[in-house]
């Protein structure tokens, strides 16, 4: 599964060496509800969190989110990548290669 | 070898499994992303008679569940190319005596430099999803049907300023979807006119109109209709001006091979005329296979 975290969490698990996903969502985006069993599939195999938007809309607004569900990428406290709306588990799995 | 094959889990698509189930055939349907197709982006659906204020995703939900429950075969493969009764995906190839297309439609894309980086960072193809980013800030919407119509007149009620932009001076939306944006005192209507460039840097902030009028927004909502997901495999298909594919009672040109939902060209698309479409193009498959004419 992956785990719903806030601002607090957000700041230390995005420092992980490893590639760490998080999904930024809300509960009334149909989209983000679709994505969500795909993000736990692929939590299976690597870290994936979760930022509900409308809880957290200050950490939101400074990645710059302006469409949900968005995916994003961070090594080492850095953004790496990200993607915007739904993708398939294969999708997400390349980009991770 | 699978009785019948449906390519695309959309309401139509899942509908033609579950009537292809209950007359005891074997199932298999292919998605590339996941199921629900468009539907999922409605966050209530009033227009589906005796199932008030559903949402789009529960509606998808339900049905899948359904189909799985009645043992329907169901695999996440992008499908690439159809040969005879052979449909090939990215990972496999499957034979099935019927083939049944209901892959849908897409939104259209403006088709200009820069749109799929800004995409998320300043254009959106869904107001009711993104409009809450855009809260007290100057939007534009580029479309003249309902959907652009409603659109803005959603984020109006949101946003400082909304723009709408549209190609000619009549509109394909009806009259009191106009007239009820045309009351609005934050809406400006820019008509005759067409978007033809995009401006910013790690986001959108500026548009052009007709190579000359430059307009500063934080965000676009594009609108312009939507495109069949007809994909590689329409070879020997017939299709209409717009890229549909043409039909005679769900069945196409093809014998074995059929089509439904939004992917076909018809007059009217919606959920009751997806789910219709469905329902007949399982039919007339499970006839033909127990008919032997395929």
């Amino acid at each position: 599964m992956s785990k719903k975290i806030d601002k607090k969490e957000f700041d230390e698990v995005i420092k992980s060496e490893k590639v760490v996903l998080v999904d930024f969502y809300a509960d009334w985006c149909g989209p983000c509800r679709m994505l969500g069993p795909i993000m736990d599939e692929i939590s299976k195999e690597h870290d994936v969190y979760k930022i509900n938007v409308d809880e957290e809309e200050e950490l939101a607004a400074s990645f710059g989110i302006m469409s949900i569900p968005c995916v994003v990428f961070f090594k080492e406290g850095k953004e790496v990548n990200r993607f915007v709306g739904l993708r398939s588990k294969t999708e997400i799995l390349d980009m991770l290669k | 070898m699978y009785d019948i094959i449906i390519i695309g889990a959309g309401p139509s698509g899942m509908t033609a499994a579950l009537y292809a189930l209950r007359a005891n055939k074997k199932v298999l349907v292919l998605e590339a992303l996941t199921y629900g197709g468009q539907i999922i982006n409605t966050l209530r659906i009033d227009n589906y008679p005796a199932a008030p204020h559903i949402s789009g995703v529960d509606f998808a939900t339900n049905l899948y569940n359904q189909i799985m429950e009645m043992g329907c075969e169901f695999k996440f493969e992008k499908v690439v190319n159809i040969k005879d009764h052979t449909v090939i995906t990215n990972e496999n190839k499957y034979d099935g005596r019927a083939i049944i297309i209901a892959t849908g439609a897409t939104n259209k894309k403006l088709g200009l430099p820069l749109e799929d980086k800004f995409i998320g960072r300043g254009i959106s193809y869904c107001a009711t999803c993104d409009g809450n980013f855009y809260k007290g800030k100057v939007v534009a919407v580029n479309g003249g049907g309902n959907t652009a119509i409603e659109d803005a007149i959603y984020l109006s009620n949101i946003c400082s300023k909304v723009y709408l932009i549209h190609r000619r001076d009549e509109f394909r939306a009806s009259e009191v979807t106009v007239d009820e944006l045309k009351n609005k005192e934050n809406v400006e209507f820019i008509l005759n006119s067409q978007i033809t460039s995009l401006v910013g840097n790690d986001k959108l902030e500026k548009i052009i109109i007709n190579n000359d009028r430059e307009l500063v927004i934080d965000g676009l909502f594009v609108a312009i209709g939507q495109v069949p997901e007809t994909n590689n495999f329409t070879n020997g298909l017939n299709l209409d001006e717009s890229g549909y594919i043409v039909s005679d009672d769900m069945k196409t040109d093809i014998p074995g091979l059929y089509v439904c939902g939004d992917v076909r060209s018809k007059s009217l698309r919606q959920l009751t005329t997806a789910i219709s479409d469905g329902a007949i193009a399982a039919t007339c498959a499970i006839n033909d296979i127990n008919n032997k004419i395929i």
